[in-house]
């Protein structure tokens, strides 16, 4: 446990970042979080190309993947990271207002590791989102040669 | 979060570690009832309804904590027949163990691993960390229906 790797945030909702970051902090994760606002964004951040290009190497020990964005959506980003091998391990999950049937289902066809829906409600949300975040970033061990 | 309605599978042969994750999970009154394996075979027999499980009435897991350490059939098979199979595949499988190789974690999550937790020594911690699983898994997380 105790584990200090990045978290890679994909969310095109500036309200829906802010929540997750206060949630993320009531646990006193000391997780650094990347926040990228877009799919498109997303893989430039794991590919280390476009304006990520100099970032330093290393993979995030959980995306946290929002589904409705614009430019690629969830299910693109998902489908593109599952099919690279050096990022086809990567924890993924999703966090998404929509509890549609046929997402659930695409998603985990497609591999993801998770699937939370945003409560409406702020406590609630907040409650869901901490638990994800202690559970991904502290509990869950992430496969091996990922950045420390 | 959602409705608490949930049976969950556990996969585990040591006794005393049965012992914890039941009282860990049952003290936050997460499960409606859990069906433990003691090991690997036992477990695919559940989940294939074969054997002493032909009969078996109840609707699929809808967690599966897994050990990977035990006799007859390891945990990385009992993952590797879950994952292959099509009913079976989206059931979340998470992985409660004492190894903390990396050739064990690599394996699991190529074989499509939903999570990966190693149990700390210390009892206080171990308690707390399945506590955390109970809340994500069985709480937070939403998982495809039922067929």
């Amino acid at each position: 446990m105790a584990q200090n790797g990045r978290i890679l945030l994909v969310e095109d909702d500036e309200n829906d970042v802010e929540l997750t970051l206060t949630a993320l902090e009531r646990f006193n994760l000391r997780n650094e979080v990347v926040v990228v606002n877009n799919g498109e964004e997303a893989l430039d951040y794991l590919r280390r190309s476009g304006i990520f290009k100099l970032r330093a190497e290393g993979n995030p020990v959980v995306i946290l993947l929002d589904l409705k964005m614009p430019k690629v959506s969830g299910l693109d980003v998902l489908r593109q990271i599952r099919s690279d091998t050096e990022l086809k391990t990567i924890p993924v999950v999703v966090v998404t207002s929509s509890r549609e049937e046929p997402d659930v289902k695409q998603a985990y066809a497609l591999g993801v590791n998770a699937y939370v829906v945003k409560p409406m409600d702020f406590q609630q949300f907040l409650d869901a989102v901490s638990h994800t975040g202690l559970f991904w970033a502290i509990v869950n061990v992430p496969p091996p040669g990922l950045a420390p | 979060m959602k409705e608490i309605n949930s049976r969950i599978l556990l996969v585990e042969d040591e006794e005393a570690d049965i012992e914890l994750i039941t009282n860990a999970l049952q003290q936050f009154q997460m499960i409606n009832g859990m069906d433990v394996a003691k090991d690997g075979e036992q477990a695919l027999n559940y989940l294939f309804r074969r054997a002493e499980y032909a009969q078996r009435e109840s609707a699929d897991p809808v967690l599966v904590l897994l050990d990977l350490k035990m006799p007859k059939v390891n945990g990385i098979e009992v993952l590797q027949a879950m994952k292959s199979d099509s009913n079976l595949k989206t059931i979340p499988v998470v992985i409660v163990t004492s190894s903390r190789e990396n050739p064990d974690i690599r394996t699991c999550y190529e074989l499509g691993v939903n999570a990966y937790v190693v149990k700390p020594v210390d009892f206080r911690e171990f308690t707390e960390a399945i506590r955390n699983v109970g809340l994500f898994w069985l709480l937070v997380n939403q998982i495809p229906k039922l067929n």
